[in-house]
């Protein structure tokens, strides 16, 4: 109780009505958006940004990194996601754990990730012309490579060009790589012998000082928070932006896209504030970066006469064609120290596994984990984070509660692998009209579906597992089971690029084919999802976003 | 939904009685290879929560009611009791048996604003990390080098 009161009385203090016309609306403050309003109010554009999260203080971080390492939180409480606001469904015969996939706030689902952000590869943009799959973007890798470069110096990237498989780059990465870990030399003679190369891997992490924040200072904790702000989050380039001249509305919820009267510009966003006050920011270009999920929703939510569909849904493309990277992972105990759990991210990995000749299996890539013992993903909430923490649900305390801590603790290892899963149709993002959420409209509903081509990949990947264990003298523990694989957390190709405006929702310029101002950017616009990290492709897309739309203002 | 309580306040300080319960539960729940000094818990467990006046009152409260407990079922405080009583009286508060729940039951409380509080102070520093073998446990600023170091080069072997 008192938390609302106190929560209603700070909302009243801050001023939620709309700007004036504006020159640019933008739509949620996650890397996509934060990167968009930064560099369109560095260029003199007045920029209105609209999240419907809430402002999170860097203060409480390390607060909120005590309930994630502690029993008696739920992970979706560290960033305060679920209730009404983000109520959801799911049909199919997979269920999806939306909420635990995705923040809302001032950095969006940043404020959560782990941070890994490679590129994609050259292969990526042309599944079609390749494999004979799927299809391909109406861009290629060359197109974006200099957004690339860019959005590595912004996030700050830290990596090396020890990447035999790496796709070409032009410049070294802004910051170094994190040398291996102990965990890693374990793995490093076995792959050796049987040709598989390690490499590092590239994380917008501070291995330095950098962008006047910290160095990784290793509270192991990075996903979900990382208290030293050592970790990128888009929090930073709200910031910037707001440095810049930028106006940052946070708990204002946009409920739909109004357009004028030919249909063909978007008039305004009509928001809800948390005094339950309706509001219409207007502007000359609007960018959706509400995430994989909540863009198409929004897209629907803004039905019209003239868009009977969903906005800018001529081609029946929005909310089609949802992906995720579905993962495996294997665990073994071996007889020696394996060091786990002193830091919170992966160190070396291998894409060797990448570029296939064949169509199929398709390609994946290797993590080699320091964070053994406890799910790889940290997806078991409080306590189960750290590993070692877990014990901590028992019964027991004193000298019983050491032992049991040193028998799981110290001798696993774990490798997992993400996999591509190709764009289908059929796995989608709908509205739910029978559930609605705290502001009365249809929830999302998800129908995710795997598809053959991600099990047989995952299926390799996991005999590759074997293979590598077998060589370290391991004992596996457990395999996941790549039917029912696991989720990365990345919401891709709900609202996908193309030429074709009746194949697609968003042009080469990630402007809607159907409306003019319309510009959308997060993991939706992704064609094929490859099978690497998406968000520093999210990144570099918004950047080239953020350059159609200075040039069309 | 548990949330974050962000109200900073310096009211509601500990005494030095709640300190007696906090060092007797410790010397409880700490495995006895710890000696549980007051500079331990007036760093980790005190002084990481002195601005966090919602989570020290439900410490207060957690501390009052196993003394209270105490009390009415053995004549004698909490921190008065030999280990091994001050053992039995959370066991028999049913403390052992529950899960941790900042909002939850007087034994889900205890397990949360006591037990738990004063073990997540242990494990999530290097104090109780090398007990486990892990010198830079989850929680713990403990900085770049540690995860780089093969077991032999681990400090604390040295
Ligand atoms: C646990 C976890 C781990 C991850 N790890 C990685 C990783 O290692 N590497 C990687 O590349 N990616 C990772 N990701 C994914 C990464 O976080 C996302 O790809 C990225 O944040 C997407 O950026 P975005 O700006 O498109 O959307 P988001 O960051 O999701 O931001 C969307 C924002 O839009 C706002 N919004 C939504 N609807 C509305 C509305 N109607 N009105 C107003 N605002 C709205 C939301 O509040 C939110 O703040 C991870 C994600 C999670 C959750
Ligand atoms: S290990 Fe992770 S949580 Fe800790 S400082 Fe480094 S980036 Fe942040």
């Amino acid at each position: 109780m008192q938390a609302k009161t106190r929560r209603t009385t700070r909302a009243k203090s801050i001023d939620r009505a709309p700007s004036d016309r504006v020159d640019v609306c933008v739509i949620g403050s996650g890397p996509a958006g934060a990167l968009i309003a930064y560099t369109l109010a560095e260029r003199g554009h007045d920029v209105v940004v609209l999240d419907a999260g809430k402002r999170f203080d860097p203060a409480n971080r390390e607060r909120r990194m005590e309930m994630a390492l502690r029993p008696g939180h739920d992970f979706v409480d560290v960033w305060e996601m679920g209730g009404r606001r983000d109520r959801y469904t799911v049909s199919g015969d997979r269920f999806y754990q939306l909420n635990r996939t995705r923040v809302k706030g001032i950095g969006g689902s940043t404020l959560h990730w782990v941070g890994m952000t490679p590129r994609l590869h050259e292969k990526d943009f042309e599944m079609r012309s390749r494999y004979g799959l799927a299809a391909d973007w109406p861009i290629d890798y060359a197109d974006l490579r200099p957004y690339y470069a860019a959005a590595e110096r912004e996030l700050g990237v830290a990596g090396a060009e020890d990447n035999p498989f790496a796709p070409p780059r032009e410049e070294p990465y802004p910051l170094p790589a994190f040398p291996p870990s102990h965990s890693d030399s374990i793995f490093a003679d076995a792959c050796e012998e049987i040709g598989i190369q390690m490499h590092s891997a590239p994380q917008a992490r501070n291995s330095e000082a950098y962008d006047g924040r910290s160095q990784c200072a290793g509270y192991g904790t990075c996903m979900p928070v990382c208290p030293a702000g050592a970790k990128y989050s888009a929090d930073v380039h709200v910031r910037k932006a707001e440095a810049a001249g930028a106006r940052v509305v946070d708990r204002a919820a946009v409920q739909r896209l109004r357009h004028d009267e030919s249909g063909e510009y978007v008039e305004s966003a009509v928001y809800v504030t948390p005094a339950g006050e309706t509001h219409a920011q207007r502007a000359d270009a609007f960018a959706v970066c509400c995430g994989g999920v909540e863009t198409p929703r929004l897209l629907l939510l803004s039905e019209s006469d003239a868009h009977p569909d969903g906005l800018a849904n001529s081609s029946g493309a929005v909310g089609r064609y949802f992906m995720e990277h579905p993962s495996v992972s294997t665990t073994a105990e071996l007889d020696q120290d394996t060091r786990q759990h002193h830091i919170g991210f992966p160190t070396s990995e291998s894409h060797q596994f990448y570029d296939h000749e064949e169509p199929r299996p398709g390609s994946f890539t290797l993590e080699f984990q320091n964070t053994a013992g406890s799910d790889v993903h940290g997806y078991d909430g409080g306590g189960g984070m750290g590993g070692i923490l877990a014990p901590l649900y028992g019964a027991e305390w004193g000298d019983d509660l050491l032992e049991t801590m040193r028998d799981r603790y110290g001798n696993t290892v774990a490798v997992s692998a993400t996999a591509e899963q190709l764009p289908d149709a059929e796995s989608r993002v709908t509205l739910d009209r029978s559930t609605s959420d705290e502001f009365g409209n249809p929830v999302p509903n998800i129908e995710w579906r795997v598809g053959s081509h991600a099990v047989e990949t995952l299926e390799h990947a996991l005999s590759i597992h074997r293979n590598i264990v077998d060589r370290i003298d391991g004992t596996i523990t457990g395999q996941t089971d790549p039917r029912t694989p696991g989720t990365v957390a990345h919401h891709l190709g709900t609202t996908r690029m193309g030429d074709d405006p009746d194949e697609s929702v968003v042009n080469a310029r990630l402007r809607t084919h159907d409306v003019r101002n319309l510009y959308l950017a997060s993991g939706s616009v992704f064609v094929t999802g490859g099978a690497m990290p998406p968000t520093l492709t999210i990144a570099a897309l918004s950047l080239k976003a953020a350059d159609h739309i200075d040039s069309a203002l | 939904m548990a949330r974050l309580d962000d109200r900073a306040s310096e009211s509601g300080a500990f005494t030095a009685r709640d300190l007696d319960v906090l060092l007797a539960t410790a010397d409880v729940v700490y495995p006895s290879a710890v000696s549980v000094t007051e500079e331990f818990i007036e760093t980790y467990s005190v002084g990481r929560v002195q601005d966090r006046e919602v989570y020290r009152t439900g410490m207060k409260r957690a501390i009052a009611d196993v003394n209270a407990y105490a009390g009415r079922y053995t004549g004698t405080p909490f921190p008065d009791l030999a280990p091994s009583a001050r053992d039995q009286v959370l066991r028999e508060m049913g403390v052992d048996r529950v899960q941790p729940e900042p909002e939850g039951t007087v034994p889900e409380q205890v397990r949360y604003y006591l037990v738990n509080e004063l073990l997540y102070a242990l494990y999530s520093t290097p104090t109780g990390g090398e007990l486990v073998g892990l010198e830079n446990p989850p929680g713990y600023a403990g900085g770049l080098e540690s995860y780089q170091q093969a077991p032999e080069d681990r400090p604390a072997d040295e």
